[in-house]
Parts: C-alpha cells; structure tokens; sequence
C-alpha cells in the first residue's frame, strides 16, 4: 500500500517535469506538442476510491496549468478523463477489471491500446476544445486533437516499453 | 431529508466530480480576463524556479545566435546616438530624467508559441519595478505585455494569444490598426481595421502606434506579407511577417511609461457617453 502511495508520488512528479522541461518544447511541424503526463492517469491502480481519484487527477491537471499559465484547461480535461476511466476500463478489459488488481501494463495489447486511445482522446477533445473555444474552428480543432492524440499515444506506448519491469 | 442525504450519498462521485469541474472552468475563464488577480500562473515560486533551471541549462545552446542579435543592435544604437549627438544634445545624465519610457532588461525562462493563448515567464519581477500592464519588446520587435507580476517572476501575454491586441500603424501612411494573430503561424500576425482607403503595399514596414500608454511611439514589429479586404469590404487583413522570431526569445526589455499615470487620469476625466 505505502509502496504503492510512494510509487504513484514519485511517477506524478516525473511525468510533470518530464511534460513540462522536455515534452512541452517540441513542437513537431510548430503546433504538435505530446501530453504524455496522461500516463499517471493511464496507469494509476485499477482498483481505487473514485472520489479519491477525481482528486488527484484534478491536481495533476491543476500543476499542468500552473506551469504553462493556461488556467484551468487542464485540470478540466485531466478530471473528465478520470471520471470517464471506469467506463474505458470496462469497455477495453471487460467487466472483470475492477474486481481483479491487474496492472495496466500486464493487459493484453489490444485492450491496451484501445484504453490508452481512449483517455488520450478524451482528454485532447477537452482540452482543446478549452483552449481554442470556438466553434468557429472546429475542423482546426478536430487536426489538433488528432495529430496531437497520435504523437501522445506513440510516446506513451513508447515510455511503457521502456519503463516496464519484466518479471520473466 | 432523508431522501435528499440518499440523494447526496448515491451521487456523491458524479457531484464531485461537477465541483471540480465548475472550479476549473472558473479558473479557465478567469485567465481569459487581463491582469486580473489569477490563482493559477507560472509567476510564483515553484513554478518560477523550475523553469530558472530550465533555463540556466538551455539558454547555453542559443549563446552565439543570441550574442549575434545584441552586436546587432548595439551597432544599430551607436549609429543612433552618434545622430543625436550631431544635433547639438549634450546626453548627460540627467537628461535621463526627462526621458518618458524607461527600458529594463529581463531574462526570458518560459517561452510558449505552440498554444491558442502562449504566455511568456520573465525572471524579473516587483523587485525590479515590473507592474503588470507593460510592454515587453526583443531587440528586433515587440514580444507582448506583462500580465501577472510576483515578486521574483513575471508573465508576458505573447502577441501569440487570441486576447491579445497591440495598436499598431502602416509606417508609410500613418493608418493604425490592432495587431492580432488567428494562432496558425507564430511568425505571422495579422492587422485589422486598417480601412480600406490605405495604401498597402507588400514589404511595408508596419510600428508601433503610440497611440497606447503601453508602447513607446516607432518600435519597428514587422513587413506586409499579404493583404485582402475582410468579408465586410470595408478594412484590410493584412498578414504581418515579424522582425522578431517569437520561438527564440531569450533575452528581452519591459518598457515602462512613467507618464502612463498621468496619461490615464487625464483620459478618465472624458466624459464618455
């Protein structure tokens, strides 16, 4: 349990510089940037007090919008993406999910991907949504999400493999 | 009572989840007001720091391009002042007194381009006379306007941000108009309301107005690139290519007005109706 609390404490603040010192300044093709600090929220336990998690997906968009002086998008998009997660956890695993303590990264391939996707969308459609806020721009809107959806996802399975312990 | 305690309790996580939800979208619309007093900026401490070690190891990278730009313009100043020195103007230092705008250098630690609302952090603060409401320029053109000022930090509104809006005019013909950007290409803003009764030419020179308390009178910010009537046919969208290059700013100056106060009271005293 304390292992697990020190586990996550130590993934949110990495994730945060990470996004903030590296990620933030890449600017592929001068408008794609990755948010791949969504991987706290990809990968945080399955099985975990709701209220609680709202929380602290709330704070983690929250620090995010202190560094970049962007208000409150993404805490919005952070907290609908976490409130969605159960829902996504179900439709990618099945409905067994919450009552096995699996890791994130011990799924099959498929529903992972499909996972990922899923919050990574939501929380892009969000936020950017937020950010742009006008209709008038949807279809600039819908090439953002997308392209940056892509670029977060690729990384974040990128990372996974990197960072994934094999116990083999 | 009960049933609304049961209401509460059955929907705890969906009303949490609207609370948090209303409070960002407060902080979202509160960032959209201008120097308002925000909760959320990058001008504190923590954040403010992090980004002075980001910078103290990226701004070695950009060394010789950003020691290039000042040769640049100490040349173009000494040309400058070697012309007003010819007109009989003794530049002593109480003569600095007189002066209306005064220039302070600041160091940039955050630079953001690739955002619809791109906000610059200064390493400079109170402490160094920043207030929120001044301008902020590079040696080759303007960068934006303070916002949130802190002790030791302080963050610029970009001309990169849909809420920004910077009186500019056609140096050739005097015609002014606001300087905005539609967020596609942070080397290319766009001037509208220049009525269609201007010349415009590709490759004129586009300054500041001066009309603003903000910006000083002649700061150079860019050439005509482009220009078509907007879809009323009654003023130009001019496409602005920028002297400055918004994605490598490094090394910049807050202009203060030292009359702006005065300029201010004064304009409050029209009656407006």
């Amino acid at each position: 349990m304390t292992n697990d609390v020190l586990l996550n404490s130590a993934r949110f603040v990495a994730l945060i510089l990470a996004q903030v010192l590296i990620f933030d300044n890449i600017h592929l093709f001068g408008f794609i940037n990755p948010y791949v600090y969504l991987l706290f929220l990809v990968l945080f336990p399955v099985r975990v007090n709701t209220m609680q998690f709202l929380f602290i997906g709330f704070l983690l968009g929250l620090t995010m919008d202190f560094f970049s002086d962007t208000g409150g998008i993404h805490a919005a998009a952070c907290l609908v993406a976490a409130y969605l997660r159960p829902v996504f956890l179900r439709f990618s695993f099945g409905i067994s999910i919450e009552y096995n303590s699996v890791k994130i990264s011990n799924t099959p391939v498929g529903g992972r991907l499909t996972y990922i996707t899923l919050v990574v969308l939501t929380h892009h459609l969000v936020l950017f949504f937020l950010e742009i806020f006008s209709l008038k721009h949807t279809l600039f809107i819908i090439k953002t999400v997308l392209f940056s959806s892509i670029f977060t996802i690729l990384l974040s399975l990128v990372l996974m493999v990197i960072f994934s312990t094999k116990k083999r | 009572m009960q049933q609304i305690i049961n209401f509460f309790i059955r929907n705890k996580n969906f009303l949490l989840f609207l609370f948090l939800l209303f409070l960002s979208l407060i902080f979202t619309f509160q960032a959209n007001t201008f120097h308002k007093n925000k909760f959320v900026s990058s001008a504190n401490f923590v954040t403010g720091n992090i980004y002075i070690i980001k910078s103290d190891i990226t701004t070695y990278f950009g060394l010789r391009k950003e020691n290039e730009l000042l040769l640049e313009e100490n040349s173009r100043l000494k040309n400058l002042i070697q012309l007003l020195e010819t007109e009989s103007v003794a530049l002593t230092d109480s003569i600095y007194d007189l002066l209306d705008f005064v220039y302070r250098p600041a160091e940039v630690i955050n630079n953001n381009f690739s955002r619809r609302n791109n906000y610059l952090t200064l390493k400079s603060g109170e402490k160094d006379g920043l207030k929120p409401a001044m301008g902020v320029i590079s040696s080759n053109g303007i960068v934006g306007i303070t916002d949130q000022v802190s002790t030791h930090f302080a963050t610029v509104m970009s001309i990169l941000n849909s809420r920004s809006s910077i009186s500019v005019k056609l140096k050739s013909s005097g015609h002014f108009g606001s300087l905005v950007w539609d967020g596609k290409d942070p080397h290319v803003l766009q001037l509208v309301d220049i009525s269609r009764l201007a010349p415009v030419a590709v490759g004129d020179t586009i300054t500041t107005d001066g009309r603003s308390t903000i910006f000083p009178k002649g700061i150079a910010v860019g050439t005509v690139r482009d220009f078509r009537p907007d879809p009323s046919q009654n003023f130009f969208i001019i496409d602005v290519a920028l002297f400055n290059d918004m994605t490598r700013t490094e090394n910049v100056y807050v202009i203060e007005n030292r009359r702006a106060e005065e300029i201010r009271e004064l304009e409050a005293t029209i009656p407006n109706d």
